[in-house]
């Protein structure tokens, strides 16, 4: 819940509600971007981006090199399936 | 737990490892008592076991490890009345998973579910508001853990759910706040911290600035901490470093993650959302002033506590449970009377062995069983 996982946002699904499709290891899942979006940085043109998601909320844009290592740490620690698990099952209800 | 050579980047941790024991050394009060440096949030707990990070330190360093860990500070009076809300008809009951398993003083929300309450996991608040469109007949109730990390989620999703004006949905506001909660652990006379980490993720959104008041107030050095190993070992060298010049500064280690003024849109819709309230409850803890939020009274509608009644009663941990002295540093984990034996993992009786984040599930699961247990009985306990 605290450390969050990095994904790659895909697709804007909805511009007014800031929504859009993230990728998360392969699982796609829906995640609000309002954290992330500001005069400089539209919804929009945040396609593309790295960004860490807590709860299904993009809370901060990383960089790519760092998004993997922190993927391949959360591997290691045993949190990133649980993170991903957890999505695919809420995602589904 | 793990050696240095399997670290991702071994040779850079030799080298922190090194440059911290060459510190140390220089630091002159350690002759007298070790440095007690405290990491607040379970992340770190957590990397810290999982990485062996204690067993690669001078002995002169004790690492104390903190309450943050919103799920194993929750007290059972609060479980119990997750309960409540859970099993009034009509209602379903969403949480993180990592609450299911927390006991209460009757049973846990995994128990209730057991039972027959409507109980559901959900990864997100938003995927509680999805629940609340899709049974308009049902009050769906979500409940609402966690540090200033989570809270911009959960602000957002009421302002989501206030716009698009779904009205059967509640949160059960349980969110706690860091700062007030370092300053209860700063004033308390049981502990002597000569340094924090201080959560990373904690300060992405609220930045570095509201720790100010450690290092001027308190005159206590603060590193904001990222989560990788050698984060972890690169902020306790930043820590010793200052305590060696005799500083006391608020450095930040996770510049990559936490920007100097924090998260703004999170910010702004935590504080629309939430006020502190006067005290909050914690367990093993007690009473602290100011370390939690409710709602405003705007959002009166969205509020579960006001929407439903709420037994809201304390309840005392059993006995043998010793919670609290872990938390506070008082007593290892192992030194708890039930550690290993009544409570484990499987069983647990604190929350502390509930969590992954937890310290005492940390060294059961990463620590000797049989070799923690044999120092228990030596030490009398
Ligand atoms: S062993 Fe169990 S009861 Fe004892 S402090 Fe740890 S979690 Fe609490």
């Amino acid at each position: 819940m605290c450390l969050g996982i990095p994904g790659q946002v895909v697709e804007i699904t909805d511009v007014e509600k800031k929504l859009a499709l993230v990728d998360v290891s392969g699982v796609k899942r829906q995640v609000n971007l309002a954290c992330i979006v500001s005069e400089d940085h539209s919804v929009a043109s945040c396609v593309g981006d790295w960004v860490l998601v807590h709860v299904g909320f993009a809370m901060s844009r990383i960089d790519e090199v760092e998004a993997q290592k922190t993927l391949d740490l959360l591997t290691e620690l045993g949190e990133a399936q649980a993170e991903i698990e957890s999505m695919k099952a809420s995602a589904a209800s | 737990m793990k050696y240095v050579d399997e670290f991702r980047d071994p040779e850079k941790a030799k080298l922190l490892i090194d440059e911290i024991a060459a510190v140390t050394g220089q630091i002159e009060t350690t002759q007298q008592r070790p440095l007690q440096l405290m990491e607040f949030c379970g992340g770190h707990t957590h990397t810290i076991f999982r990485y062996g990070i204690e067993q690669m330190l001078p002995k002169a360093i004790e690492l104390i490890h903190g309450p943050g860990c919103p799920v194993c500070v929750l007290p059972m009076g609060r479980v119990d009345d997750c309960v409540t809300l859970a099993e009034r008809p009509n209602v379903i009951f969403t949480t993180f998973g990592d609450a299911m398993r927390v006991p209460g003083s009757k049973k846990s929300l995994l128990q209730a579910k057991a039972d027959g309450a409507d109980i559901r996991m959900v990864y997100s608040p938003l995927d509680a508001l999805d629940l609340a469109r899709n049974n308009p007949e049902k009050e769906i109730i979500f409940f609402a853990l966690g540090f200033e990390t989570t809270m911009p989620s959960t602000a957002l999703t009421v302002l989501q759910a206030e716009q698009d004006n779904v009205r059967n949905f509640s949160l059960f506001c349980n969110h706690i706040t860091t700062v007030p909660t370092i300053k209860a652990i700063l004033d308390s006379p049981d502990m002597q911290i000569d340094g924090f980490l201080a959560p990373g993720h904690v300060s992405m959104v609220v930045g570095a600035r509201p720790f100010d008041f450690v290092a001027e107030t308190y005159e206590k050095p603060l590193v904001i901490t990222g989560f990788e190993p050698l984060d972890i070992l690169q902020s306790i060298w930043m820590l010793l470093k200052q305590l060696n010049e005799k500083r006391h500064d608020v450095e930040n280690q996770y510049v990559r993650i936490v920007p100097e003024n924090g998260n703004e849109p999170g910010m702004d819709a935590l504080s629309k959302v939430f006020e502190l309230r006067e005290f909050f409850e914690w367990r093993g803890l007690g009473s602290i002033d100011h370390s939690g939020v409710r709602m405003r009274d705007e959002f009166a509608a969205y509020d579960a506590e006001r929407k439903f009644s709420v037994p809201n009663l304390k309840i005392a941990d059993p006995k043998s449970c010793q919670c609290g002295e872990v938390l506070k540093g008082v007593i290892r984990p192992w030194e708890c009377k039930v550690f290993g034996t009544q409570c484990n993992p499987e069983t647990p009786m604190g929350a502390l062995m509930v969590s992954t984040e937890g310290a005492c599930a940390a060294y059961y699961n990463f620590g000797n069983l049989d070799e923690l247990l044999k120092k228990r009985e030596a030490v009398g306990t």
